[in-house]
Order: C-alpha cells, then sequence, then structure tokens
C-alpha cells in the first residue's frame, strides 16, 4: 500500500508527461506481482469490486466523527476521499507496515456487499493519512490522477523496453492483476494468447501531406477517400463478442451498444470513422461528443443521436489476418464481407475518383462548401501497418480559415509555461452601447506560436494587464492575434453564439491596429457552412455532383 | 477565576480598527493606524505601519523598524516577555505565543479579570523562537487559521526528511522553495541547518533583510547567498533556493535548473491547495496552531469565554461549545485568512 500511496502522491504532483512516465516505469519496474498489476488495473480500466463507496463513507464517519465537523471539514477540502484520509481518527501514526495493495484487494474480492464496511474501516484503521486516501482512490475507481490508460500503457512499454503497439495488441486479452503480462514483459512467459478474442490491433495511421509528397503522387496508385469528421474506430468482433475501440486503444463498446449489437455475431476486426448520423444525413461533430465517455446511454440519447460506422479497411476476415496484403486487395475483401453480410448502421467509405493531380486539387478545393472536412489519399500497394509509417496514407486537410482577432485574457500555462501566460481566449468586435463597439470572446488558443514569440506574448500580457481575477489576466484590447480554424460553429453555450474548432495563432499582428480586427458578423458568415446539411450517408462519389 | 462584575465585552471589545481595551486606551494588532498599539507580532495583517505609538517585543519592534522604516510609528516602546506595564488603567503583560521570532500573546488585566489576546501562535517547536506559554485566564482570544480538524500537524523534521531526500533523488534540479519571507523562511533554515545540511543556501532578494535582522537577533542561519538580481541564468541545479510564495510562478523562477517547486506551508495538507499551486513537492510545515492545538489551548487555559478573530472560526466556536466553553466569533477585519 505504501509504495501506492507514493506513486498516486507522486502522479498527482508530477507536472509533465514525461515526468509521469518515468514514475510509472520506475514503478512497474521495481514492484512485484500482484501489486503492480492491480495498481495498472486502478490506472486503466478500475479495479473490482465495485461498491457505494459514498454511502459506505458517510455511514463509516457518522460513527466516528462530529457531523458539522464533518461537513464543513468536506466543504473547505473539496472531495470526499481525501477529507475522509485526514479526519479517520488515528494516533498520528507514519504506519511502518501496511498491508500490500494485493492483500488489500483480496480481502476485498473474497468478500460479499455486507461485509464491504468492516473491511473499509479495518483497512482505513491500519494505515496512516497518505495511504488511506490512495486507498480509497483506488477502490473509488478512476483515481484521476491525470494518467490516461494509454500513457499507463506507454510506460509499461519503457518499463521494459517493448514498443507500445505489442503491448496494445495483447491488452484487451488480459485481466487483472496481469501475471501474464508481466511474466511475458519479463521474459519469463509467453506471449499471451490473442486469437479468438475481440481484442485491439494498432491502427494504421496517416501524415499531413506536403508539396513534396504531393508532386509524387502517381494518380491510378492512389485511392482517395473523405476526411470524415468523427472518430476513427475499430470494431473487432468474434463469434462471441463485438467490441469498438478507440484509435488509442480504449474500449468504447459501452457507449455504442447500439454498433455493439449490429456486429454481434461477425468474425471481423475492421477500420472505420464512428459518426452520428440522422436521417441519412452525418450530424455535426458535437452530437458525436455527447455520445462519448459514458458508460451507459440514456434510451433518448440513444434515439436521437444514433451512431454510425463508415468503414475503410479490413484487417482481419474471419481467422484470416489480411494485414500484410495490399490495400488493393483488402478493399476488394472488405466490399465482398460487406455486402454479404450486410450489417446494420454501417457503410463504406466510397473512393473518391480523380484523373490527374489537378482533378483531385479541385476536388480538395470543393471540401469545404461541401462541409468534409479533407481528403484521404492511400497507396494502393499499402499494406496496413501500425503506428505512422511515412510514404503511404496521407491526410489532407481542407485550408483553414483565419479571422483576426484581438487578444482579451491571458491565462499561465503549466509545466515548462507555468510562469509563462500562454493561453489566450481572444475575440471580435460587435455593436456594444450606443456608437461604441465591445468585444466579445470567440475562442482560445495556446498553440501556434515559437518560443521566442512566447516572450514576446507574455511580456506584452504583462506590459497591458488591465484586470486580475486569480490566473487570469484581463488585458487592454491592443494586440490583433490572426487565428487560424479549421470551423466555426454556433453553440448557444457561448456569448458569441460561435464555438471554434482547432484554433490555434497563426500571426501575431504586431502591426495591425485593434479597432480593424474583424466583427461578429464576419465571423458568423464564415460559421454558415458547417450548419448546412452534411454529405448523405451511403452517398457515393463526388458531393456535389 | 470567575467572572466579575464588569463583563469583559464592555472593556475590551471590536471596533472596526480592530480590538480595543477602554481602560488602556490602546489598540491591539489594528488594522488602521490608531493612537496607541500593541502588536502581537510583525507580521503584516498584525503590525502596521502609522501607529502613534507601537508598543511590542524588542524583536517585534527590530521587524517592524526593517520592514516599513524607524519612523514606522510615532514612537516605538519595547516589553521584554514576562515583564508587566501599566498602559492607562490596565495592566500589560507580553507571554511567547511561538509563531515567530518576538511572537506574544498580550495578557491584558483589569480589575482583576484577565484577557489574553494570543494573536498567532503554534505549539510545534521552533528554533527559531521562544516556546508558546499556557496562560490561565477568564477570555481567551484566539485565531482560527487551520481550525478543521483535517489539519493535523507533522513534525517538521519529517518533511524536511522529504525535502532532502526529492534533493538527493533529482540532484540535477534546483529545489526552489516558496516560504513566507518573515518566520517560515528562518525557520526553514534553520530546520535544515539542524538536520545536517550545511551548504550555502540561496535566497531571493526580497528574502534577505529580515534574514539578516534573525542573525542579528541572535538566530544563526549558516552561510546563504542571495540570487543576483539580474535576469541572467543562475542555473543552481541540486541546490536549495528560498523565495517568496509570489515569485514560484513568476518570470523570476525562469532563471534555475528545471525546479522542482516546493511551497513550505500549513495549507499543503490540502492536496488541492498544492494542486492550484503548481507545487510538485508540498512541505506541510505551519506556524500556526493545528486543529488539536487550538482546541487544547483554548481549554488548557480555563477561559469561560473564548472570542475567535480570524480563520475558520464556525469549526472552532462549535467543538469549544461542546466542552461547555462559550465561544464566538469576532469577525474581525483586515486580518489575512491564508496567513502561515
Amino acid at each position: 500500500m505504501r509504495a501506492f500511496a507514493r506513486l498516486i502522491d507522486d502522479l498527482g504532483r508530477a507536472r509533465s508527461r514525461n515526468r509521469k512516465l518515468e514514475i510509472l516505469a520506475r514503478y512497474f519496474a521495481s514492484t512485484p506481482d500482484p501489486d503492480r498489476g492491480w495498481a495498472l488495473a486502478a490506472l486503466t480500466d478500475g479495479l473490482p469490486p465495485r461498491m457505494p463507496l459514498r454511502r459506505l463513507l458517510a455511514d463509516l464517519m457518522a460513527e466516528r466523527v462530529d457531523p458539522l465537523l464533518y461537513e464543513l471539514s468536506r466543504d473547505f477540502v473539496g472531495d470526499t476521499a481525501e477529507t475522509v484520509a485526514l479526519l479517520w481518527p488515528d494516533d498520528g501514526r507514519d504506519c511502518d507496515q501496511s498491508p500490500a495493495l494485493g492483500q488489500v484487494v483480496d480481502r476485498l474480492r473474497g468478500a460479499g456487499p455486507r461485509e464491504h464496511a468492516a473491511i473499509l474501516a479495518g483497512l482505513l484503521d491500519a494505515v496512516a493519512a497518505p495511504e488511506r486516501y490512495a486507498f480509497l482512490k483506488l477502490v473509488g475507481g478512476a483515481p484521476r490522477v491525470g494518467v490516461s490508460a494509454r500513457l499507463t500503457r506507454q510506460a509499461l512499454a519503457d518499463a521494459f523496453a517493448r514498443d507500445i503497439r505489442e503491448i496494445e495488441e495483447v491488452w484487451h486479452a488480459l485481466a487483472p492483476p496481469y501475471g501474464a503480462l508481466f511474466d511475458w514483459l519479463g521474459g519469463s512467459g509467453a506471449r499471451p494468447e490473442t486469437a479468438n478474442l475481440p481484442v485491439f490491433r494498432p491502427l494504421m495511421l496517416a501524415n499531413p501531406i506536403d508539396d513534396e509528397d504531393f508532386a509524387a503522387l502517381v494518380p491510378g496508385e492512389i485511392a482517395a477517400e473523405w476526411k470524415w469528421d468523427g472518430i476513427r474506430v475499430q470494431i473487432a468482433a468474434t463469434r462471441g463478442d463485438a467490441r469498438l475501440y478507440s484509435r488509442t486503444g480504449d474500449d468504447i463498446s459501452a457507449a455504442f451498444p447500439e454498433i455493439r449489437s449490429a456486429f454481434a455475431g461477425a468474425e471481423v476486426v475492421l477500420d472505420g470513422e464512428l459518426l452520428v448520423v440522422r436521417d441519412g444525413a452525418v450530424a455535426p461533430f458535437n452530437a458525436l461528443q455527447q455520445r462519448l465517455n459514458r458508460r451507459t446511454v440514456a434510451p433518448r440519447l440513444l434515439r436521437d443521436s444514433p451512431a454510425h460506422v463508415r468503414l475503410y479497411d479490413l484487417l482481419l476476415d474471419g481467422r484470416e489476418d489480411l494485414r500484410a496484403l495490399p490495400l488493393s486487395v483488402r478493399r476488394e475483401r472488405l466490399v465482398a464481407w460487406h455486402s454479404a453480410r450486410r450489417p446494420p448502421l454501417s457503410d463504406l467509405s466510397p473512393l473518391v475518383p480523380f484523373d490527374s493531380l489537378d482533378a483531385l486539387r479541385r476536388i480538395w478545393s470543393s471540401t469545404r462548401a461541401a462541409g468534409i472536412e479533407g481528403l484521404m489519399l492511400k497507396r494502393m500497394a499499402s499494406p496496413y501497418l501500425a503506428g505512422r509509417p511515412k510514404g503511404h496514407w496521407w491526410k489532407w486537410k481542407r485550408a483553414a480559415q483565419t479571422l483576426d482577432c484581438v487578444l482579451m485574457y491571458a491565462v499561465r500555462g503549466s509545466g515548462k509555461r507555468a510562469s509563462y501566460y500562454s493561453d489566450y481566449t481572444f475575440g471580435v468586435w460587435r455593436p456594444g452601447e450606443g456608437e461604441a463597439r465591445e468585444l466579445v470572446p470567440v475562442g482560445k488558443a495556446y498553440s501556434g506560436f515559437t518560443d521566442a514569440e512566447l516572450e514576446a506574448l507574455d511580456a506584452w500580457v504583462r506590459a497591458h494587464t488591465t484586470e486580475r481575477f486569480g490566473p487570469v489576466r484581463r488585458v487592454a484590447p491592443g494586440l490583433v492575434l490572426e487565428i487560424a480554424f479549421d470551423a466555426l460553429y454556433a453553440s448557444s453555450r457561448h456569448k458569441s453564439g460561435l464555438a471554434m474548432r482547432f484554433p490555434r495563432v497563426h500571426r501575431i499582428r504586431w502591426d495591425k491596429p485593434a479597432a480593424e480586427a474583424d466583427s461578429l458578423e464576419t465571423a458568423q458568415a464564415l460559421s454558415g457552412d458547417s450548419v448546412e446539411p452534411r454529405p448523405a450517408a451511403g452517398q457515393t462519389g463526388h458531393p456535389l455532383s | 477565576m470567575s467572572m466579575m462584575p464588569d463583563q469583559p465585552g464592555t472593556w475590551l471589545h471590536p471596533t472596526a480598527d480592530g480590538l480595543y481595551c477602554g481602560p488602556g486606551g490602546f489598540h491591539i494588532d489594528p488594522a488602521r493606524p490608531v493612537e496607541r498599539a500593541v502588536v502581537t507580532h510583525g507580521h503584516s495583517d498584525h503590525a502596521r505601519p502609522g501607529h502613534g505609538a507601537v508598543l511590542a517585543t524588542p524583536e517585534t519592534v527590530a521587524i517592524m523598524k526593517v520592514r516599513y522604516g524607524a519612523d514606522a510609528a510615532g514612537r516605538f516602546e519595547t516589553l521584554d516577555y514576562g515583564v508587566t506595564t501599566r498602559i492607562g488603567d490596565a495592566s500589560v503583560r507580553l507571554v511567547p505565543a511561538g509563531h515567530i521570532l518576538g511572537s506574544a500573546q498580550v495578557v491584558v488585566e483589569w480589575r482583576g479579570v484577565r484577557a489574553v489576546v494570543s494573536g498567532d501562535y503554534k505549539r510545534a517547536p521552533d528554533p527559531t523562537c521562544a516556546p508558546f506559554e499556557p496562560v490561565a485566564c477568564d477570555v481567551f482570544v484566539t485565531e482560527a487559521t487551520f481550525a478543521l480538524p483535517v489539519f493535523r500537524a507533522v513534525p517538521a523534521e519529517r518533511e524536511i526528511g522529504r525535502l532532502l531526500r526529492s534533493l538527493s533523488d533529482e540532484p540535477g534540479r534546483t529545489h526552489l522553495v516558496g516560504v513566507y519571507g518573515l518566520g517560515k523562511c528562518q525557520r526553514l533554515i534553520a530546520l535544515l541547518r539542524h538536520a545536517g545540511y550545511d551548504r550555502t543556501i540561496h535566497l531571493h532578494g526580497a528574502l534577505a533583510p529580515l534574514c539578516a535582522l534573525y542573525e542579528e537577533l541572535g538566530v544563526a542561519l549558516g552561510p546563504l547567498a542571495r540570487v543576483a538580481p539580474d535576469g541572467g541564468r543562475a542555473g543552481l541545479p541540486g541546490e536549495i533556493v528560498l523565495a517568496p510564495p509570489s515569485a514560484l510562478a513568476d518570470r523570476w523562477s525562469r532563471r534555475f535548473t528545471d525546479p522542482v517547486t516546493a511551497f513550505a506551508s500549513g495549507w499543503m495538507a490540502i492536496r488541492g491547495r498544492a494542486r492550484q499551486r503548481g507545487v510538485e513537492l508540498p512541505l506541510v510545515i505551519s506556524d500556526h496552531a493545528d486543529w488539536t492545538g487550538l482546541v487544547r489551548t483554548a481549554l488548557e487555559t480555563g477561559a469561560d469565554e473564548v472570542w475567535v478573530t480570524h480563520g475558520r472560526d464556525d469549526a472552532l466556536v462549535h467543538e469549544l461549545g461542546k466542552h461547555g466553553v462559550a465561544a464566538r466569533a469576532l469577525a474581525l477585519v483586515g486580518f489575512d485568512d491564508e496567513g502561515d
């Protein structure tokens, strides 16, 4: 328990991704089984058994601590686990002997729900405040120490000098406390068996295209597809089970039960884009976003925002692994599989025909008007390779839009940027009272500038601060930032009525007077395309044809 | 002692300027300039410039002069611990409060009724100041900065051990420790020296004058060096640098090598507080009484009445009430709720 408590403490305070990786890698390399396996479970998929912790703790605290003092403390601390950890009666011990994590988990797993309260109390009695906190975070589900499941797997790869893709490929075939995994990583066991299981296979990702890549393309050797504005998913189905994975290998099946049932009974691994499709048209990304990160889905959400998968690749057909075959063959097999099987809530991402690079460029130029994110270009000969291999697949995003905005607020960054005002809120002009105009915020950006530009922006913010609210500085309206973004959407959650997708600082217009920055009207005009209907599901060929 | 017909609330009571003793004609730790002030200790929310006359311990007077200049009050009078003096019709004595160097409880008596105004205090040992002495009284006036049962003192030596361990685990990184300039800074240095750390400790320029004063007043701090005030890269990997909390996330901090940001404060017991400040190494070192200390001390004085000046008064008033003590919040203005 001690090592785990230290792990939770250290992770909670680490300020950079690298630091977290170091801490995790050190823990995995130096902690014995099964403790490290349970810790891994706690940080990734959560630890069994689940219990109604909030109610159990309320009962236990009521027997031990004055209720008013508990309530005042909880309000002040703001976190139940931490409050209980600090308030639990003890004699100021600095416990030298705390039970091992494995023992703690065994005790809980071996018990029925009626015994949970007594076991909880016994464990809290046995350890000091930092361990109590770690223990409550452990049984409470997600410990929220700023560590994703993906980062945890990366640390595992670092600790045992493996490629993360090897770990991802076996991950979903494993169960806590992951003894077989650590045996394999440590060299004392065989690679865990994944056949017959709906496990995740690492995805093949595309590189952004540059002029040189583009010039070297040979029409006829390249397949073009629309770039869909959804999320990349993998469907892995065996006869027993179908699962949906995100691009990072997180199992998101629970949030999309309709997709899971659509593919139930198949034996296949597919690559595609998850979208929300209403009445045959792709809904804005926002609709999909509302369906993400849920453990269960309300029927109403299922009805109002139905999910759909647009397929573009086939990795496994039955037990046959197609990944070494060229895309042209995989595509044929995909078409054949889909027309034979016809799973509901799915279609194929159509190929976009073109006969010359000029024609391709014209098609690309039309994507914004069509409400399409851009094009994907894939070599027909490309095998399916995990990661982001060079020279096979490219993404060609539609050209960004830009607006000249006025810097309004700045906040300090975190980690290496902790002393810099590096996060900027900017606005555009709209009519105010009488003749005056006022600024209304339209977005936030914290990238797109060089280190030297950051120094200059930071100095400008400090010299032009008019007000401070905690970590936020309001600045005088005097600096124009040319903001590049992918799209502007109508949004009732923002004061301006607009939400920006992927904003970044394109240029700092030191030269431009703030009064000449853009107006809300101009911004609204740019948002026009994003509220029009998207291309219909199942549509083939050019969306304008 | 039993209650006298003269209710303490009539001769010692809160005013807009602070706690006022009528028979003596003086305020204690007033928030605004007054004719005559008795000051418990040198922190800026208790010791303010501009009073006609200030009575305090010699150390507190020296601190006020360094902070505000020799003309910070019309007249300074010093009173050693344990010596009784008369102001108007009241008698006044200063007793160590254990908070910082020179910090005192003000013991005021009038017509046989005794009130103790404890200012800020702690019960934990501190190598830089005299330890707290409990004084029996009828009315005990207390702070409540850490008056919630979640605040439990941990031995400061243990926290110093954590700092030194981090220093040896991360020898390539500057250890930048946020400390309040008066009291915490010097206590931390003294604790490091007691733990055997004899290397030069580097100071932000703002901390230097009070460290010099502590040394002058007999608190040995060992080798200290000021970080050069210009903007150059100071580096200092593997060294301890002390700075005021406000400098931790300021441009000033960029000159150090991949710093470990630490902060020595009682607030660091709460994870959210450390997180908000971006503190990587929180050190729970407090110059205030913890929950147990506050409750125990108030009961130890035997006071029938306890007045709470500032902090989380609701919890303390509630707890003392359970022990049969009439406690109430004075809700005095001007005190720094965050003081530590």
